[in-house]
């Protein structure tokens, strides 16, 4: 089957949602399609050939009622697809693996609850996330300021981080690799620089990785009393965070 | 047949057209100031709409341009966050709006009717006024020291507050849409009154065309909707100004409060805008395929219900918020297509087996209907959450939506190479309204076809560069090339205008046109008719030029007469009697 222009992406929702997206591009194509071609016979078989008057038909019931009836069936068609779909991207089965996400003006930062590690990074240091391969990740996305998107193409899913809201999802990566992500919603002077990479690895690869970037941070910690791990420095976060006066 | 024309009638008009004598009142600039004439306002309207649209456009090429490289310099990143902040708000809120519920409706809709004006001529009046104030208001932001308002022309909250956004460029924007809302308001007022009060005798509902039907509900959208934003900008305006936290979080308020009030607005507003030009498109296919609207009836029940439904759909732009319910502004987006599937059949019925004419109207008509198709099936998609959440704010959105408007630009142009002659009493140049209309089609999809691609490909929209992705150079270059065509296009129009200044005198009924407008003079006098026709159908002049050539029912003429007769006919007999010529069921050619 055609993709369409999209693409399986690398999470097991993602592939769901490719597969709620070829089924609404065959009906587009065949309804459009459908259309396109009465509307190309329409212009060349009736164009103007003299002065005329044409009959003046003005109803046909039956034509009426049909495309009344026919999209009104399509319509639930699509909608019955769209719900098993969005029923799987907005469960939330139980999970090993959580990870908080903050996005702020203009990066993000990622913490592992329950350990040390925290990757922080702001416009062009493209911070990274890391999580495991074939299992369920929590997701709890918050915003400090404005709001953000949280986006990653391979996953074909999108979620605003809002301030005073805790939003969350779940994601199952099926593909190892690293993929790019941006924040899509508008937040102010740096929005177009607001990346993130999110790095699936293998689970023996997670917990190794966890390991040491927690007693690293920990140890850090211990002696200069600062907790980032990667990407130099605390960011310098501008100090109108809060919208309060 | 024995059809007999029905001798028009006679209104008195020299006595009373002799207090409002042209030459007694004051003249140019001054005339234009104090007028309350629906005709001149609407002139005004429309000038001053087309106006921002180039505006508009040339934001709109200045974005394309920085796209056109991943890193470009063109403008910084400040003024590229302003420069798309202001394209939208003075496309949405300036051109396209204003354009049709102050500018065509205002002038076309009291002549459809039979009416010598507007309801309240100096109502109507200070909505221009308003309006005019709104757009320089706004426009003015760039001026100031910080800049124009730069946080999109949606204005989420908290981006917009005084922390984040600061500057007086924001309040202006807030100042000005207060303003053009007003003007909203009032017109959209004065459209009710005007369509419920003032139709000529013999003007029922049920016979009026279907471009003042879509005034009608754009006009009760606006009353529904615009309030709400009028009061969403004060809120707004109060949480900068005046320290109340009703948009942050720090002092108890909800951020997604201001997405519910602004599409709450904001969703209607895309059928206030999109419902008029589906109107002009509606008359320009009818005139130029010598039919009647196809499906009358059906055309008049999907515009009402794409109105009803519209008011429960604003949620859909808030899919990707995580708090709203889902299934139910799913399905209800979803149904949208359903009365907007049945305009586009009726329009494709009202083409089938006609004599067209490609004018540049009807082109314009044609290659709005091809465009408004991508962009409904396309959106289509966006309705499911799901797929909303893999293509928001991105490109697929801005092409999604581009299609629609440029849709309606190619409507809108149609509408004004259709009315332009009725409202000014000459035709603009056939040739190169047809070589606009290419460039302007080609354009468009040109332009926005390769933006579909990009979104789908992750590139996200409200960005000024793609430094990680030099990959979508070329596309980006294809739209940027469409964009430029686009605006190509907008100078062969302006050059139109002033190339036929006056060359090529109109004639009261130039296109053969079927709607009341087209049997008084062009330009109309003062106040719109001398005589008017007998009223027996939505088209009179047609009925009255065409006496054998009436609207047929279904069946009627092959032998089937089971079917109901021609609506309006039944109408007629239900108001005024067996008054009809000839036997209702039998009309016959």
């Amino acid at each position: 089957m055609p993709s369409f222009g999209a693409q399986k992406g690398a999470t097991s929702e993602s592939s769901s949602v490719f597969h709620l997206w070829q089924g609404f591009s065959i009906g587009a194509v065949v309804i459009g399609g459908f259309v396109v071609i009465l509307f190309c016979y329409a212009i060349l078989r009736f164009r103007r050939k003299g002065d005329n008057i044409p009959r003046q038909a003005q109803y046909h019931l039956p034509a009426e009622v049909a495309y009344t009836v026919i999209p009104i069936l399509v319509v639930f068609g699509l909608f019955a697809a769209t719900l098993v779909v969005e029923n799987k991207e907005v469960a939330n089965p139980k999970t090993d693996v959580t990870v908080n996400v903050n996005a702020f003006q203009w990066g993000w930062k990622f913490t592992y609850p329950g350990t040390h590690t925290s990757v922080v990074g702001q416009t062009t240091q493209t911070p990274t996330m890391v999580i495991p391969v074939n299992t369920n990740v929590h997701i709890n996305l918050t915003s400090t300021d404005v709001i953000h998107g949280f986006y990653v193409k391979e996953f074909n899913f999108s979620r605003y981080a809002l301030p005073g809201v805790l939003n969350q999802f779940t994601i199952e990566a099926v593909k190892t690799g690293t993929f790019f992500g941006q924040c899509t919603q508008l937040c102010g002077l740096y929005h177009s620089l607001m990346y993130f990479n999110v790095k699936v690895v293998t689970m023996p690869e997670y917990t190794a990785w966890l390991a040491k970037t927690s007693n690293a941070a920990a140890s850090s910690a211990a002696s200069t009393a600062t907790n980032q791990q990667t990407n130099t420095g605390v960011p310098t976060k501008p100090a109108k965070s809060q919208g309060g006066n | 047949m024995t059809d007999v024309i029905d001798p028009p009638i006679e209104l008195a008009s020299d006595g009373h057209d002799e207090h409002h004598d042209v030459h007694h009142g004051p003249t140019g600039i001054l005339k234009w100031m104090t007028t309350t004439d629906h005709k001149i306002i609407g002139l005004s309207y429309t000038v001053t709409s087309v106006i921002m649209l180039v505006i508009g456009g040339l934001f709109a090429e200045i974005i394309r341009a920085q796209l056109a490289t991943p890193n470009g310099h063109l403008v910084s990143l400040a003024q590229y966050n302003e420069l798309f902040t202001m394209h939208g708000s003075v496309m949405i809120y300036l051109f396209a709006g204003p354009f049709a519920f102050g500018g065509l409706a205002n002038v076309i809709v009291p002549i459809q009717i039979g009416a010598p004006d507007m309801a309240f001529p100096r109502l109507n009046a200070l909505s221009y006024w308003l309006y005019l104030t709104g757009a320089i208001t706004m426009l003015l932001g760039f001026f100031t020291s910080g800049g124009a308002a730069n946080f999109g022309w949606v204005a989420y909250a908290p981006l917009s507050n005084s922390l984040n956004t600061p500057g007086a460029g924001a309040d202006l924007w807030i100042g000005g849409l207060l303003l053009t809302g007003f003007s909203a308001i009032f017109t959209g007022v004065n459209l009710t009154a005007t369509i419920f009060y003032l139709r000529a005798p013999g003007m029922t509902m049920f016979r009026m065309p279907i471009f003042t039907w879509n005034m009608l509900v754009t006009a009760i959208l606006i009353l529904l909707a615009f309030p709400v934003l009028t009061a969403g900008l004060i809120m707004l305006y109060c949480d900068r100004h005046f320290g109340t936290h009703i948009f942050s979080t720090a002092g108890g308020g909800v951020p997604v409060l201001w997405q519910h009030i602004f599409w709450f607005w904001g969703h209607p507003e895309v059928y206030i805008l999109a419902l008029p030009f589906f109107g002009m498109a509606t008359e320009i296919i009818a005139v130029f395929s010598k039919k009647p609207v196809f499906g009358y009836k059906s055309m008049v029940f999907a515009t009402l219900s794409i109105g009803a439904l519209s008011l429960g759909v604003w949620a859909h732009h808030m899919f990707t918020t995580g708090v709203v319910l889902l299934p139910f502004f799913s399905i209800m987006s979803l149904l949208i297509a359903v009365p907007t599937g049945i305009k586009i059949f009726n329009w494709i019925g009202t083409m089938w087996r006609g004599e067209l004419w490609f004018s540049t109207a009807m082109l314009m008509a044609l290659g709005f209907l091809f465009t408004f198709l991508i962009g409904g099936l396309t959106g289509v998609y966006l309705a499911s959450p799901p797929l909303d959440f893999f293509t928001h704010d991105t490109y697929f959105v801005v092409a999604h939506f581009h299609s629609i408007v440029m849709a309606l630009v190619l409507a809108g142009m149609g509408g004004l190479y259709y009315w332009g002659p009725k409202i000014t009493g000459y035709m603009l140049n056939e040739k190169l309204g047809k070589a606009q209309f290419w460039l302007l089609f080609i354009g468009t999809q040109v332009f926005t076809l390769p933006q579909y691609i990009l979104g789908l490909d992750g590139m996200p929209r409200r960005v000024a560069l793609y430094i990680h992705n030099p990959q979508w150079k070329m596309l980006n270059d294809w739209s940027t090339f469409g964009a430029v065509l686009v605006g190509i296009s907008t100078i062969i129009f302006v050059i139109n205008v002033g190339y036929s200044w006056k060359k090529y005198p109109a004639g009261d009924n130039p296109w053969d046109a079927q709607t009341l407008e087209w049997f008084t003079t062009s330009p109309p006098p003062h106040h719109n008719f001398y005589r008017l026709p007998q009223i027996r159908s939505e088209r009179p002049t047609w009925d009255y030029n065409h006496p054998e050539h009436k609207s047929l029912a279904h069946g009627a003429g092959t032998g089937v007469l089971h079917e109901p007769p021609l609506a309006a006919t039944v109408v007629a007999v239900l108001e005024h009697g067996q008054e009809e010529d000839g036997p209702i069921a039998g009309a016959t050619e």
